[in-house]
């Protein structure tokens, strides 16, 4: 059934089934956002112990997104994976980094003879949580801004400036972008502790956290948003392929694409009724429309970056060397095959949510943690 | 496509090869305890005995804390495809991308997912259910075992695709043939089995250690009885695929296969070189003797590779300088022809630009001619298709050592466990502690032959290591190298104290049947 369509369509599916998955991570980096309210949220050590017990349960999902997404880029994209991972090197070495401690520091972090002692261990998910996701969305905020690379005939690609990937911190708005992720990945850990643990402290201090970080959330969103909205963008020929600047690229892509534009502001809607549901109504069900919201937000954003002729990732050095979703992706019969293996996806996702509803059947209560020999 | 600095390509392979050891320090574990684990937890749920259940969840214990770093370890592998080795991401990625993101889909999520009801949902689910969970761990992560080696399998044999000079890399065009790749299945048999083997090793050093402290006795005893019959199976079964997997490298790697033997000079009727020491003088074209000291069995290397007694092996001579009689061609005569591929693909992409349609077509009828030589075009002096014959050779003898006397001892503690004096033999006891080690090192060993062996190929015959890499520093290699060696040693640290601290304080036994 997949032989019949285009190469295009095809490389349009891909795409979106990588901003899918790109969307499913930032909605999973609730994660993230728990580990860096450690602290604030849990005041003894039975509250910690909370905390971290009930993200344990989760952690593993966050991390595989984040390998799957990559996977997916690699087989679908490789040439957006050899050249900006082999690129941008300092910055992706820096994100793996931050996971490569996060990975640890749940089972480690109460052990006895842990070597380094339960505070490192937090400090490593604070690094995770904090670090890890700035970076994350600062490199997320490149493929709007670009990156330093040229791309010879033989689609080999290199960069261009010593600092490798690094000088992406120098630009405000993906700066702004990776901040943006950070307090909501903060938002969403708030809205799923009031969902999913039975401590009325803890509760009360997550209703706290969204009074007063969802402002600092929107004002970043807006300014993001309108920078998208007004910044030019990469154009690309569908004849000629050659790559032109256009200005307001990826506000005509939202009004090209209706659906698209209409995605993104149901999403943005639905992030702050499940903010709304969480603070007027006491209601313990707001993560669901929040966290449907931003997945489709992250996704209306990787569908503007890639679809409609667009340069997914536009080059600073020598613009027509830009990726595009036809010029970086694998070859048909590649996308084809690949195509019948996505149609496991839902039947992965159908278990994940299966497994997820009995996880959290019961809200985790501090005795259950006291109780549970294997706890973290 | 220029070759590059090549003190970049000896930074990038010592950081793969850095972070795919330490990365293979847990994986076997892992690949064998979830099965250990699973069986045990079907004796529960099949008994009701809750000595059992406690027995189980002391091995998962251990279980999780091996897990946490091998994904620690794992996620960097998967990334430095892309940023340490990005031509070879664009040259090979059309086929190698698909079965590790076939990986993540059909295994990384199987496991991460039933991890959390297998170490949490005790008390949430039924104990059906919760036994499948762990069985569904077992199966996802040999699932993720078996996608690497389809993706590593091709790396040592590639099939199933052609090289399209307009991309400039090389396409798939046949999945069948990547998917069912032999060479991919006795990696796949021989790389699980060795993981099997090991974990029955661990449960058997842990119980042994027990029973020389006079300690948790019935526990260390059900333990070995399930871990060593376990392990006589599979230690058999991974002889057998080691077997198979020599014949994959004769067949496909036959350069690989005369530096695991240290065999200059081809013969029919090859011997195999038990146990020896190379002389480390021996240059490939002298005259002396490669060994300074050799046990050898006849015919061994001739049965081992093909199955007949008086089968020719070719030796690194003729492999490296030709042998007309047995039609094997030389490396010069190689590069020769890979570099009338290069200079034809140059030219194809000139007459392309310029638009020029006739030389276009005639710069590609040039290349078909020789394009399968293509990666040899990228090679100066035909002594580079020599790996390393010290390190092939030992890496790979002390595997098989070691392999065949984990048979042995195996036979030995069943033996004694049916006979019930197993606690009694002090230095049986000491065997089982000591060959953990050895079965560390047979893990880490095999990587050594497969890999090492493979060198100068990043993808055998077809891509050089030193065509392979990213175009960055060499200094950011070695400042991430450095990186990486300090974080993993204190994570290994870490992890070996917090995994003897928890077998000290031992499984729980209150609850005695
Ligand atoms: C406990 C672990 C263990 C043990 C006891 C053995 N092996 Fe092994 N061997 C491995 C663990 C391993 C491995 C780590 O899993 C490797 C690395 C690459 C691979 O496919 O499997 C491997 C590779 C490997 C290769 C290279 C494959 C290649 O280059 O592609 C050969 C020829 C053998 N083995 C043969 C044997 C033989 C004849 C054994 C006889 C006793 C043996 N192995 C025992
Ligand atoms: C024969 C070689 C390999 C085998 C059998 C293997 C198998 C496994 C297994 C069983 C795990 C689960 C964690 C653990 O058990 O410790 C794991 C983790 C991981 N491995 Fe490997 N691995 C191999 C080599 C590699 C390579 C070369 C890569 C790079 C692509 C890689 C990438 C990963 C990643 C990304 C994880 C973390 C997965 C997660 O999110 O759950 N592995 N590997
Ligand atoms: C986990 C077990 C593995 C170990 C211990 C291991 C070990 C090594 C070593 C020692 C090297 C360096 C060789 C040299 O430069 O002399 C290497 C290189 C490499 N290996 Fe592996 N390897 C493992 C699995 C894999 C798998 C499963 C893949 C592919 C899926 C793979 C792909 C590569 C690549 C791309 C390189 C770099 C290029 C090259 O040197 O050929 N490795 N590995």
């Amino acid at each position: 059934m997949f032989e019949t369509l285009s190469y295009l369509t095809l490389q349009e599916y891909w795409w979106f089934l990588v901003g899918l998955l790109g969307a499913l991570f930032v909605f999973m980096t609730f994660v993230q956002g728990g580990q860096t309210l450690l602290w604030t949220l849990g005041k003894t050590e039975i509250q910690r112990d909370l905390i971290v017990n009930t993200l344990g349960r989760k952690w593993e999902l966050t991390f595989t997104a984040l390998v799957m997404f990559g996977g997916a880029l690699f087989a679908a994209f490789p040439l957006f994976y050899a050249t900006s991972f082999g690129g941008a090197y300092y910055v992706w070495m820096a994100i793996l980094f931050c996971f490569i401690i996060q990975a640890v520091a749940y089972e480690y972090r109460k052990k006895p003879n842990n070597v380094f002692g339960e505070k490192t261990y937090e400090v490593f998910l604070f690094i995770n949580g904090s670090l890890g996701i700035v970076l994350i969305g600062t490199a997320l905020g490149t493929l709007f801004t670009g990156g330093h690379f040229v791309v010879n005939d033989m689609h080999l690609s290199h960069w261009t400036v010593p600092s490798y990937g690094l000088e992406a911190a120098l630009v405000f708005f993906n700066v702004a972008f990776g901040f943006m992720l950070f307090f909501l990945s903060r938002l969403l850990a708030a809205l799923y502790f009031i969902n999913a643990v039975d401590q009325a402290e803890i509760i009360d201090r997550a209703r706290t956290v969204l009074k007063y970080e969802t402002w600092i959330f929107l004002i970043l969103f807006v300014y993001v948003i309108a920078n998208i909205l007004l910044m030019q963008g990469y154009n690309y020929d569908p004849v000629s392929k050659v790559v032109t600047l256009e200005s307001m690229k990826y506000l005509h892509n939202f009004m090209a694409m209706p659906l698209v534009a209409g995605l993104a502001v149901i999403g943005t809607l639905l992030l702050i009724w499940g903010v709304i549901l969480a603070l007027f109504f006491k209601s313990d069900k707001g993560i669901w429309p929040a966290g449907s919201g931003v997945v489709m937000v992250v996704l209306s954003l990787f569908l503007i970056l890639g679809y409609n002729h667009t340069a997914f990732y536009p080059s600073l050095s020598d613009i027509q060397s830009s990726l595009t979703i036809e010029n970086s992706s694998g070859s048909k019969y590649t996308l084809t095959a690949m195509s019948y293996v996505s149609l496991l996806v839902p039947f992965v996702l159908g278990y994940i949510i299966v497994v997820w509803r009995i996880m959290n059947r019961e809200k985790i209560t501090e005795t259950e943690v006291k109780n549970d020999p294997h706890h973290y | 496509m220029e070759h590059l600095d090549p003190s970049l390509v000896d930074w990038s392979r010592a950081q793969f090869a850095l972070t795919a050891l330490y990365h293979w320090i847990f994986v076997p574990l892992t690949l064998g305890l979830t099965f250990i684990v699973a069986i045990m937890e079907s004796i529960y749920v099949k008994t009701g005995d809750e000595w059992w259940k406690n027995t189980t969840k002391f091995w998962m214990g251990l279980l999780a804390i091996n897990f946490a770093i091998g994904l620690a370890t794992g996620i960097i592998m998967e990334f430095e495809f892309g940023t340490n080795w990005s031509n070879y991401s664009w040259i090979v990625g059309d086929i190698f991308g698909a079965p590790l993101a076939i990986e993540g889909l059909m295994a990384f999520f199987m496991e991460s997912t039933f991890f959390a009801i297998m170490f949490f949902g005790w008390e949430k689910v039924s104990k059906r259910a919760h036994l499948l969970s762990t069985w569904l761990v077992a199966v996802g992560s040999n699932l993720s075992a078996l996608w690497i080696l389809v993706a590593n399998g091709w790396m040592q044999h590639p099939v199933g695709m052609h090289f399209n000079p307009d991309t400039a890399r090389n396409e798939m065009t046949d999945f069948w043939a990547i998917l069912f790749n032999p060479n991919a299945y006795s990696k796949f048999l021989h790389t699980i089995s060795g993981g099997y083997v090991l974990a029955a090793l661990f449960v058997i050093a842990i119980s042994s250690w027990y029973l020389l402290k006079k300690r948790n006795i019935q526990f260390a005893r059900r333990s070995i009885m399930v871990a060593a019959s376990f392990g006589l199976i599979v230690s058999l079964f991974n002889v057998t695929t080691g077997d198979d997997s020599a014949r994959q490298v004769a067949q496909h790697q036959p350069v690989k296969l005369a530096a695991m033997e240290g065999l200059y000079d081809g013969k029919p009727g090859a011997e195999i070189v038990a146990f020896g020491i190379l002389n480390p003088n021996k240059k490939i074209n002298d005259t002396q003797d490669p060994f300074l000291f050799k046990l050898a069995i006849p015919y061994g290397l001739s049965v081992l590779s093909y199955h007949k007694l008086d089968a020719y092996v070719p030796g690194l001579k003729q492999l490296v300088y030709g042998d007309k009689e047995k039609q094997i061609m030389s490396a010069q005569g190689k590069m020769d022809r890979g570099t009338k591929a290069v200079t034809a693909l140059t030219n194809y992409k000139k007459a392309k630009a310029s638009k020029d349609k006739l030389a276009q077509a005639a710069a590609l009828k040039a290349f078909d001619a020789d394009s399968a030589y293509l990666g040899y075009g990228y090679l100066k002096a035909p002594e580079e298709v020599i790996p390393p014959v010290a390190t092939t050779f030992y890496a790979f003898h002390t595997m098989v050592i070691f392999g065949s006397w984990f048979i042995l001892l195996f036979m030995i503690i069943l033996y004694l466990t049916m006979t019930n004096e197993l606690h009694t033999k002090r230095w049986a006891l000491w065997a089982g502690v000591l060959s953990l080690p050895m079965g560390y090192a047979a893990q880490e060993a095999g990587w050594i032959t497969a890999e090492v062996g493979r060198q100068p190929w990043a993808i055998q015959d077809m891509l050089p290591v030193g065509m392979a890499t990213s175009n960055i520093s060499s200094g950011s290699v070695m400042i991430t190298f450095w990186m990486f060696a300090v974080l993993f040693t204190a994570l290994l640290i870490a992890e070996v104290s917090i995994m003897t601290t928890q077998i000290k304080i031992g499984p729980k036994e209150a609850k005695h049947v």
